[in-house]
């Protein structure tokens, strides 16, 4: 009897302790997770911002001040202890998420989130992302400083993890169960190649391919034009490009493979972009240049941005940082400031692999073979055996279609070329940045940039302002990358790039100001090839038709704009469907609707009715207008917005606007109709379930927390107004990411706000402290400091000491 | 009566010893050797580790999240899920420290029997 007793309470004891000790699907491991002295309890907390630390490696004292909104101020002697010291402060206030943009980027995510995150992974290995930091490595290491500045970072966080206890990890390693690892510069190449992915990781060349093969030349140039009848560049079209003394490639002969392709690589968000602007002192109402920038990525918690001033006694920079990357990204010091916007350059190009036997070592290049390497991706699972792909590396780069992935036929696949894989020292073009004094400085530290290509606008206190389109770009010859191309003939290869003076840039153009939006870099008359990978045509012109308005334009204006809601998309349409549309069927309930929208002013305000049934309209439209792109196992991608209105607008009649599937011929203004009647079912519907379907309850907008929006660690519901395409540019998830409006005064003066929180604790009200200020368009001043002397807006004070 | 009170104190200043250096099963390892030391009968022996570890755990988490006004209790409490109520992820807490001190101090009393003939 003792002895069964004794055997039951054991397994008893087992049982519970297990149970508790282990992750149970989605739940935690619950003892750990629960206990008060270990688990989550403990992250109940802000974190220090007081006291005395010993820091490995510095050299001299550091100061970090704090300010109301917990932006730290650092002070140090010398940059080695500067980088040193952010990546000590950036760990201590945001590691996880560091962390985990580096799992990733290098797809690791299943290592700790098991098998669901294994097709992510594979993507990630495919693409060639490790390999792409690796090249990045190998470049920067020819660069001793930045080297040493990045492993003095590296040796910052590690500083700060390696003094934690397991009960001072942040709640997501508690909640998934896992410790943080060292940093090393990898993971800052990683977190490169991350935003190398977001802004440059995207391109249609298969499904282009694709398009080409079903429709032919002549309506495929219809449908994706490389130049709109209209379009406002960020260059401005006057520009003289006579200097330029470099041919662009000519066009040899080669025929396009024109391959049937089911399914292609997950994009990323393709409302991934930004705004930025600059004015000229003529133009601004106090004789000092202003500079805004707001990027537009996915909205998180954490937030991708972390807000710093990074200070020597030779400079003093202030701005948002990449928490994982060094210096201030976009940003000012006492001399310059400086803003990104995506350049949106087709800097991704798929080449047709042809391997002479089943064992892939071997591809034809020319009239000889050449000979692959493998890259060995060892994927670990969370509980599971490691999962092996490997890769085969063409010159042109990673094949990342073949008959392991994706594809289905033995002796071809497609390798993908990609400037993310060339490998750039991008990191030495912020840290130039960081201490530039002028416009030259600027001109200079851009030359090391490679990728992502970046619209980098510039303000100086000097009075100048400009903007440059920077990256390594292709010199392509008309029309090169934008289908899938033949990767035998040599000729198909990228055969040189544009020689960086070259690059789209203008200094002090006579209208006064300099802007971009993502929209087309150049007109026709630049003498390079760019292709149409998707600019955005909307965003622009608002923001320059606002800059020509009028004479001068104060800090209110600036934040006007970044709050500005018109929805030039359906200005452009609706007033041709009032005109058009027959609207003599319409029920009692579809008039009220449509008097509804008739009425709406084009703003995409919260209270507003108008944006939830333009944007049910729209959609539906467009989908009806291209539903010969519903066809199984073909990737296509549907012609864009612009394009899509201009033929609803001028080509009424066309082809394309028959519905396949019914027996009548329709035309523009019967699919005005039918899809009316089809958003109207959807918003009553909608109404019944949810009730007003005012613009803010229709998008509701919200912050997501980086481990798929868990609901706990997320913000809903933010009263935002704005949309996709429009200058506040707020979807559902996506919209400014940092807004930044510096004016060049001496020592300049600004006003920064982001959705999110200094803190990427959950646990801390400085979690997500900006989001109300932030929806309602708000600013907070930014404390520039101009010594470490401690003035009225610091709150605390650190000092990190060497150890 | 007084061995329940000795157990009870003893297993509540062990816990909180060997929370300093140990991690969450310390309060397990408290109750067992608690168990072995002070005995009890019954139901005793569940209810009085489970009582000393319920108190220091509700207790401690408690400290812990008032003096943060319970923000990220109330996250947490999302998460779980308990309908956002921080009071029930307390209650939670103690009770599965009691439960983890209870099963321990059953598994030390048997360990006992086993041993004393």
């Amino acid at each position: 009897m003792k002895y069964l007793k004794f055997t039951l309470s054991l397994l008893l004891t087992a049982s519970v302790f297990y149970g508790l000790n282990n992750k149970l699907g989605s739940i935690p491991p619950i003892g750990k997770f629960l206990n008060p002295y270990t688990g989550v309890w403990q992250n109940e907390t802000d974190e220090s911002t007081t006291g005395t630390v010993p820091i490995d490696g510095l050299k001299d004292k550091v100061t970090v001040h704090y300010d109301a909104q917990l932006i730290p101020h650092v002070f140090a002697q010398n940059e080695n202890d500067l980088y040193r010291a952010q990546g000590y402060i950036t760990a201590k206030h945001r590691l996880w998420q560091m962390e985990f943009q580096t799992y990733a980027a290098a797809g690791r995510l299943s290592e700790f989130i098991g098998e669901s995150a294994l097709n992510y992974d594979r993507q990630q290995r495919r693409r060639g992302m490790g390999f792409g930091a690796d090249q990045a490595i190998a470049k920067i290491s020819e660069d001793p400083e930045t080297t040493a500045f990045l492993e003095a970072y590296a040796e910052g966080v590690n500083s700060y993890i390696n003094q934690l206890q397991p009960k001072d990890f942040p709640v997501e390693y508690k909640l998934l169960d896992y410790q943080p690892e060292p940093w090393t510069i990898k993971k800052t190449a990683l977190l490169l190649m991350y935003m190398t992915k977001d802004l440059a990781g995207g391109d249609s060349d298969l499904e282009y391919t694709n398009a080409l093969r079903m429709f032919g030349k002549e309506r495929f140039d219809l449908l994706y034009p490389d130049f709109f009848d209209v379009i406002d560049p960020i260059i401005p079209k006057e520009t003289d490009w006579s200097f330029i003394d470099v041919p662009i490639t000519e066009t040899p002969e080669s025929e396009l493979p024109l391959d049937s392709i089911r399914k292609t690589l997950d994009k990323p968000n393709p409302d991934n972009g930004s705004n930025n602007w600059a004015i000229s002192g003529q133009k601004s109402y106090s004789g000092n240049p202003i500079l805004a920038n707001d990027p537009h990525l996915g909205l998180n918690l954490p937030s991708i941005w972390f807000v710093m001033q990074l200070s020597t006694p030779t400079h003093n920079a202030f701005g948002a940082t990449l928490p994982g990357a060094l210096g201030i990204i976009s940003g000012f010091n006492n001399h310059i400031s400086w803003g990104e916007t995506n350049a949106t350059r087709d800097v991704l190009d798929w080449y047709k692999i042809e391997f002479k036997d089943e064992t892939s070592k071997q591809y034809r290049y020319g009239d000889d073979w050449k000979t692959v390497s493998f890259r060995v991706e060892e994927i670990k699972i969370k509980g599971k055996a490691a999962y092996i792909d490997s890769v085969c590396y063409t010159h042109h780069g990673p094949v990342a279609y073949d008959k392991n992935f994706m594809g289905d036929n033995k002796l071809t696949g497609y390798a993908m070329k990609w400037s993310g894989h060339i490998g750039g020292n991008n990191q030495r073009t912020f840290l130039e940045l960081n201490k530039g004094r002028n416009y030259d400085d600027y001109v200079n530290a851009l030359k090391h940039y490679t990728a992502p290509a970046q619209n980098f606008v510039f303000a100086s206190t000097e009075g100048d302002i400009a903007i440059w389109v920077q990256g390594k770009l292709p010199n392509k010859w008309k029309g090169q990358g934008k289908f899938l191309m033949d990767g035998s003939n040599p000729k198909n290869d990228w055969q040189s790039f544009i020689p960086q003076p070259f690059n789209a840039h203008t200094k002090n153009p006579k209208r006064g100001f300099v802007s971009s939006a993502n929209q087309h870099p150049v007109d026709e008359s630049y003498p390079f090839y760019v292709f149409n990978d998707g600019f955005e045509t909307y965003r622009n012109r608002v923001i320059n038709n606002f800059f020509n308005s009028k004479e001068t334009f104060n800090i209110q204006d600036f934040k006007d704009l970044h709050n500005n809601n018109y929805n030039l998309k359906a200005a452009e349409l609706l007033p041709t469907i009032f005109e058009t549309m027959d609207t003599s069927t319409l029920t009692e309930e579809e008039l009220n609707i449509f008097n509804e929208i008739k009425s709406w002013d084009f703003n995409n305000n919260i209270d507003e009715l108008g944006p939830s049934i333009w944007i049910t309209w729209w959609y539906i439209l467009y989908d009806l207008v291209w539903d010969e792109y519903d066809v199984d196992n073909v990737a296509l991608e549907k012609p864009f917005s612009y394009q899509t209105i201009h033929l609803l607008k001028t080509k009424g009649n066309d082809e394309f606007m028959d519905i396949v599937e019914t027996p009548e011929t329709e035309i523009a203004k019967d699919l005005f109709l039918i899809s009316f009647k089809k958003t109207a079912k959807s918003l009553m519907e909608w109404k019944a379930e949810n009730g007003d379907y005012n613009w803010n309850a229709y998008k509701s907008t919200y912050v997501g927390h980086l481990l798929q929006a868990l609901p706990a660690f997320s913000r809903f519901n933010l009263p935002i107004g704005g949309g996709g395409n429009i200058v506040n540019a707020t979807s559902k998830n996506h919209g400014p990411s940092w807004r930044m409006i510096v004016e060049m005064s001496s020592p300049p003066t600004a006003l920064g706000i982001y959705p999110g929180g200094q803190s990427g604790n959950p646990g801390s009200i400085y979690y997500d402290n900006f989001i109300d200020d932030w929806a309602a368009g708000n600013y907070h001043s930014l404390n520039f400091l101009q010594s470490d002397i401690k003035t009225e807006a610091v709150i605390d004070t650190q000092t990190l000491i060497s150890n | 009566m007084k061995i329940k009170i000795l157990n009870f104190i003893a297993t509540l200043v062990l816990a909180i010893i060997f929370s300093f250096f140990l991690p969450w099963w310390s309060a397990m390892l408290a109750a067992f050797i608690t168990a072995v030391v002070f005995s009890l009968k019954r139901a005793a022996v569940f209810f009085t580790p489970f009582l000393a570890v319920f108190i220091f755990w509700a207790g401690y988490s408690f400290l812990l999240a008032n003096g943060n006004d319970f923000i990220l209790a109330k996250k947490i409490a999302i998460l779980l899920p308990l309908g956002g109520s921080p009071y029930l992820l307390i209650l939670v807490t103690g009770i599965v420290g009691g439960l983890a001190a209870g099963v321990a101090g059953i598994f030390g009393k048997q360990c006992l029997v086993l041993v004393k003939k």
